[in-house]
């Protein structure tokens, strides 16, 4: 069975072919660069409408296949910006009417884990997901995907983002403070946020800002927010790894580009006597590939859906949906 | 004579450790073993940040448990803090995690638990402390019958509506991920045990959880 899936929840609308025989046939997508400041919603989605097509084509050139050869349409039904969201499950009904076959709107979420577990061959993980919308440390019990902690307030990815335009340096701003980051190795004291088993970034983010403008070193801070914040996020991803006793560990999300990030959860995960695994770059980020593959598994576990069921739903929590496909 | 440590848990963040009170003080076999919380350094944190958070942890936490007692909650003695090796040396309350037993009550005797805990955390709220980490395996049902509160190491003193919104928000949090099967009934009579002992003021503060849990990020299909 080949699935083609729509992925356009934030900044990418991308399109993978998968096979039920556990083959990505293709994994194209366009990521939407706003001129200036971060996403606006209406002209992501505005871009996504207008890219949609071309990737659709690369992905079933890339794939070799006719769109008979099509199996079955999945999307990304949310969370997600509501405009993004709409575009792709537009173009996925479109596309499944057309085609006269099953559609599937899968959680975008658990498409970013089972994609990982896919990859990776990794079967019970505890899983940070971290990007620019968000931040969650979830992992699986009793027939759903549990969110452990999360943040309260900004994404992990949103808060660098937004630090870094604030003072100055381009969307998407993470990268660069990381290349920032590796020439210092002076602490600016900032405020550690761990409430619980939850995060929140947003105190640490007006501080780090305020310390900018009263002159600290764009090296010193950049070093500081991720010691700061990739301890917080370790810390909580330990006392999942602590409590769960899972001897997985997986990061996943645009933030999983993040070295030190990587580095940070590996020294944990080795304390802990827990494998840690990263998915490649490709599937990490938001593609749609990992949609094609959530669609599948959905699918054979008997999901079905009406094309009137395929309402977007901007704020679907992962914790909120059953997994039938896994058993254990 | 060397003695190796009798390590019984390793938490993530501190390894607890079981000594005879005689050997570390001084000869009285009526205070049997006490607990070592160890904060131990972490190799993935920046060496300030990490002694900084353990040093700072360490002390709060020993003034936290001690004044949570004051308030008339139940938690181990402290016998000594030592910030050089980062620990707490205290009481061991011998007893279960509620995380592990919670299920195995029957319904009527998880009632009087919950309704015990709701109690005990609204003395700590009433004395403005938040315990910030209330899950079900930092409250242990000792064999004295009473439900010990442990592990302070998140907590913080802060009299604020949304501070103990967010406390309780957690265990209900807790509740609703580990305890899935009783979870609803059980956070009913934490609440209820909540409401008894703080009276006026835990209206608000129960509002708030659902104003906190309302905030888009918490919202359960059905509410929507």
């Amino acid at each position: 069975m080949i699935c083609l899936g729509f992925e356009g929840t934030a900044h990418t609308v991308g399109v993978g072919i998968a096979t039920s025989e556990g083959e990505i046939l293709a994994n194209e997508k366009e990521v939407y660069q706003p001129d200036e400041g971060g996403i606006h919603p209406r002209e992501a989605a505005q871009s996504h409408s207008d890219n949609v097509k071309e990737v659709l084509d690369k992905a079933v050139n890339k794939a070799n296949i006719e769109p008979e050869d099509i199996d079955l349409i999945s999307f990304s039904q949310g969370p997600g910006l509501g405009s993004c969201l709409r575009t792709a499950a537009t173009s996925a009904r479109a596309l499944a009417v057309w085609l006269e076959v099953p559609i599937i709107g899968v959680n975008h979420c658990i498409s970013h884990i089972e994609i990982g577990r896919f990859t990776e061959n990794v079967n019970d993980p505890v899983t940070l997901y971290v990007s620019g919308g968000n931040t969650q440390v979830i992992a699986y019990d009793s027939s759903r995907y549990r969110i452990f902690g999360e943040t309260l307030d900004v994404a992990i990815g949103n808060c660098l983002d937004t630090f870094a335009r604030r003072v100055g340096i381009p969307h998407p701003g993470g990268p660069r403070l990381e290349e920032l980051a590796k020439k210092s190795e002076n602490l600016i004291d900032l405020p550690y946020s761990v409430k619980g088993m939850d995060l929140s970034f947003s105190g640490l983010l007006t501080e780090a800002l305020r310390k900018y403008e009263k002159g600290a070193s764009l090296e010193d801070l950049a070093y500081s927010i991720q010691e700061n914040t990739f301890a917080a996020l370790v810390e909580v991803t330990e006392r999942a790894v602590a409590h769960t006793k899972k001897d997985e560990v997986m990061l996943v999300g645009g933030v999983a580009a993040n070295q030190r990030l990587r580095q940070m959860l590996d020294l944990m995960s080795e304390e802990h006597d827990a494998d840690f695994y990263v998915p490649p770059m490709e599937f990490c980020a938001d593609n749609g590939a990992m949609i094609a593959w959530n669609g599948l598994l959905a699918y054979g576990a008997g999901k079905r859906q009406e094309i009137g069921e395929t309402r977007i739903r901007q704020r679907w929590r992962t914790d909120e949906v059953r997994v039938p496909w896994r058993s254990d | 004579m060397i003695l190796t440590d009798k390590i019984i848990a390793k938490g993530a963040e501190a390894n607890l450790i079981l000594k005879n009170f005689s050997d570390l003080f001084f000869p009285c076999e009526e205070f049997g073993e006490v607990l070592i919380k160890r904060r131990i350094p972490k190799e993935y944190r920046n060496v300030e940040l990490d002694e900084d958070l353990r040093d700072f942890r360490t002390v709060h936490e020993a003034k936290l448990l001690a004044d949570a007692k004051k308030a008339g909650v139940s938690t181990p003695l402290i016998y000594r803090v030592d910030r050089t090796d980062m620990e707490i040396i205290m009481e061991y309350v011998e007893g279960e995690a509620i995380k592990e037993i919670l299920e195995g009550f029957r319904s009527s005797k998880r009632k009087e638990i919950c309704l015990n805990i709701g109690k005990q955390i609204a003395r700590l709220h009433d004395s403005g402390i938040i315990h910030g980490d209330l899950t079900t395996s930092n409250m242990i049902f000792g064999e004295d019958g009473n439900i010990y509160f442990i592990d302070f190491g998140l907590g913080e003193y802060n009299s604020s509506t949304e501070a103990k919104g967010t406390d309780i928000h957690l265990l209900h949090r807790t509740l609703n991920s580990t305890h899935f099967e009783v979870a609803e009934e059980s956070y009913e009579s934490v609440l209820e045990g909540y409401k008894k002992e703080s009276g006026v003021g835990a209206e608000e503060v129960i509002e708030r959880v659902k104003e906190i849990e309302r905030r888009g990020r918490y919202v359960k299909k059905e509410e929507r």
